[in-house]
């Protein structure tokens, strides 16, 4: 009881430092806290590029392709899809929606993909829809909806005419002029690869290439089905009616008999992908422990340097009386009031300050700032500078005593 | 049982780490109620004295006996306890706890000490007294960063004989003040030590003082360490053999 008396009085009578010791020590735990919010942030946004799709079908290949080719319109497609196996899947019984996705055009360096209305009510990306700030879906074969990224860098609008060509090329040789195409959309900016592509339906993506073929273009993309009937797609994207039907189905669809499928989770090969590029997260890991290093440390200089300037007190207790433990635990309990103060200030500045940023940092970053309890780190991080904080406590007690024995009574200082 | 010594001390050796020794006492008696001055040019370990009196100092060699308690033989823990429970020790100066107001200085050893606080009855009304005594009543609630010296001092020594400890040791108290405030000082003092039936065991190089006093010990003429590279004890040895 007089320990917190005295503890408690002896903060108060220096409330200017400690109020700055609280402060630095609120900031160290606040940076902390804040760099893993955006690494848990980068981690959910990564995660949430797609949502509400259940499975992704290519042709036969590897499950980072399929992810890879479909979402993200990097590497080449596994291959093709036929509009009859689509068919047969997109009847079944376990399916409740399925969105056919043709990919393998490309317009000025952005993909250009046909998909049918459907794709723009079914995609999900951090369990938002598509939404479009001018126009909407591509009706027509002429028509295309255009990203955002695409519509600011090539400075389209709704109306513009554009000209598809094949291949990946930014500048290709095989553009066929001869069947242009209308901007009937801007997708409103997502922070997903949607922003960087175009699309349009699947007859447009047909006559396209049928125009390609009478021009005497070259093939780069899908090939195109010899037979009659709508093309060939590169995969489509399947809603399921029950969410625990989702593996048996995946199962059926990689057992294909009639076409080679490779069916895979969204969420889990977007995490598997995660594992495998996410040295960004390791260095944000990194960036973290420094601060959590370079913070404690500075808070240890602080509470050291404010209790080095007590030992003459630490002696006139001494005197009256007050033993060891009276001593180190004064200062080790002043020690931890104040770094549980800064660890509890720090975590209120963040979860302030967060909701405040969110908002803007989801429309300029793209960065999902879920504002969820603390996680373990988190909890881990504020014991760490509530222990830390009190321990270096003791270094100064345990100075100040000894200093008290042996110097106490002198009247320096 | 209870002898008449309030201090004996017997054969004690003292020095500073593993430095040479500062203080060598063959031998050293202060009675029970007596009010001894004790002088000695600076530096001559005086302080150092009062530190293996008080217990906070542990000596090399010899016995430290205060008010019956071997402190020689007591751990750390113990003599701290003693210290609170039968000890007033005065500073020089800087005796006070900033950040506590005057009554709750004075009142510091009976929270800290169980027979002090029996001793003092109820502490709030035993600060009281001492304070008005002391001629600091009305000072009583303010903090003690607001007082002078002279009135800091006052209330050390209104600290020191709360709960009437058997032995009150004064480090140079006076000498931060000015001639007509220490006279007061030490008339007060001297009252209060009176009323409370404690041995006084008071530092000074100011002989001035000891004129008041029941007894004069000179360390340098206690201290067999004194002499060694001192050159205030040297040249008082060439005085004396002149
Ligand atoms: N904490 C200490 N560590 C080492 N030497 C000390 C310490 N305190 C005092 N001394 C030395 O011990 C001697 C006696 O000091 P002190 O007892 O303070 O003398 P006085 O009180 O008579 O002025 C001096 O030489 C001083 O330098
Ligand atoms: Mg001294």
């Amino acid at each position: 009881m007089l320990l917190v008396a005295l503890a408690w009085r002896s903060l108060r009578n220096r409330a200017l430092l400690s109020v700055l010791t609280v402060l630095s020590i609120a900031l160290s735990v606040a940076l902390l806290l804040g760099i893993e919010q955006v690494r848990v942030g980068v981690r959910e946004s990564f995660a949430g590029t797609i949502k509400g799709t259940d499975l992704i079908v290519g042709a036969r290949g590897g499950t980072t392709q399929v992810l890879l080719s479909t979402v993200f319109g990097m590497s080449a497609p596994t291959g093709s899809v036929s509009w009859a196996t689509y068919e047969r899947w997109a009847a079944h019984p376990a399916v409740k929606w399925a969105v056919p996705y043709a990919l393998g055009d490309a317009h000025r360096g952005f993909r250009v993909i046909g998909t049918t209305a459907a794709f723009f009510e079914r995609y999900r990306f951090r369990d938002r829809t598509v939404t479009f700030v001018a126009g909407g879906p591509p009706t027509t074969d002429a028509e295309v909806a255009i990203g955002a990224n695409v519509a600011e860098r090539l400075g389209y609008a709704v109306g513009s005419e554009v000209v598809l060509a094949h291949g990946l090329a930014a500048v290709s040789f095989a553009e066929h002029g001869a069947h242009p195409f209308r901007v009937s959309g801007v997708i409103a900016k997502t922070f997903t690869p949607i922003d960087r592509a175009l699309y349009a339906t699947l007859e447009g993506l047909t006559v396209m290439h049928e125009a390609e073929a009478a021009s005497g273009g070259l093939m780069m993309g899908p090939p195109t089905a010899p037979t009659t009937g709508p093309a060939p797609i590169t995969a489509f994207l399947v809603g399921t009616k029950n969410r625990f039907e989702t593996l048996q189905l995946q199962r059926e669809l990689n057992e294909d008999r009639t076409e080679p499928l490779t069916a895979i989770i969204p969420g889990v090969a977007l995490a598997q992908l995660w594992q495998t590029i996410g040295s960004a997260e390791v260095g944000l890991r990194v960036v973290a422990l420094l601060t959590l290093l370079v913070g404690i440390l500075g808070m240890c200089v602080a509470l050291y340097a404010s209790l080095e300037a007590r030992r003459r007190e630490m002696a006139v207790l001494r005197a009256i009386g007050a033993g060891p433990r009276t001593i180190v635990g004064l200062l080790v309990l002043e020690s931890a009031l104040l770094s549980l103060a800064g660890a509890l200030a720090g975590t209120a500045l963040v979860y302030g300050g967060l909701a405040v940023a969110r908002g803007p940092v989801e429309a300029r970053f793209g960065l999902a700032l879920q504002s969820h309890a603390l996680t373990s780190v988190e909890w881990g991080i504020l014991a760490l500078v509530v222990g830390a904080g009190t321990l270096v406590g003791l270094v100064p007690a345990w100075r100040a005593y000894r200093a008290s024995l042996a110097d106490g009574l002198a009247p320096k200082l | 049982m209870t002898s008449t010594a309030a201090i004996a001390i017997a054969g004690v050796t003292f020095g500073y780490g593993a430095g040479r020794s500062v203080l060598d006492v063959p031998t050293l008696e202060v009675h029970r109620g007596e009010r001894v001055f004790l002088h000695g040019p600076s530096g001559s370990g005086k302080t150092t004295l009062l530190g293996l009196i008080a217990g906070v100092l542990a000596p090399r060699t010899g016995e430290v006996t205060v008010l019956d308690a071997p402190l020689h033989t007591m751990s750390g823990a113990a003599r701290d306890r003693f210290r609170a429970a039968h000890l007033g020790y005065v500073f020089q100066m800087f005796n006070l706890i900033p950040y506590l107001s005057v009554r709750e200085n004075i009142t510091l050893p009976c929270r800290l000490s169980a027979a002090r606080r029996e001793r003092a009855g109820d502490p709030a009304a035993a600060a009281a007294r001492l304070a008005d005594a002391l001629e600091i009543g009305p000072l009583l609630s303010r903090p003690v960063t607001e007082l002078s010296v002279g009135q800091q001092q006052r209330v050390a020594v209104a600290r020191a004989l709360i709960g009437a400890p058997a032995l009150v040791v004064c480090d140079e108290p006076t000498s931060a003040l000015d001639a007509d405030r220490r006279d007061r000082f030490l008339e007060l003092l001297f009252t209060q030590v009176t009323a409370a039936g404690s041995t006084l065991l008071f530092v000074s190089h100011d002989l001035g003082l000891a004129a008041r006093f029941d007894r004069t010990l000179a360390l340098g003429a206690l201290n067999r360490a004194a002499a060694v590279g001192d050159p205030d004890a040297a040249t008082t040895a060439t005085t004396s053999a002149a």
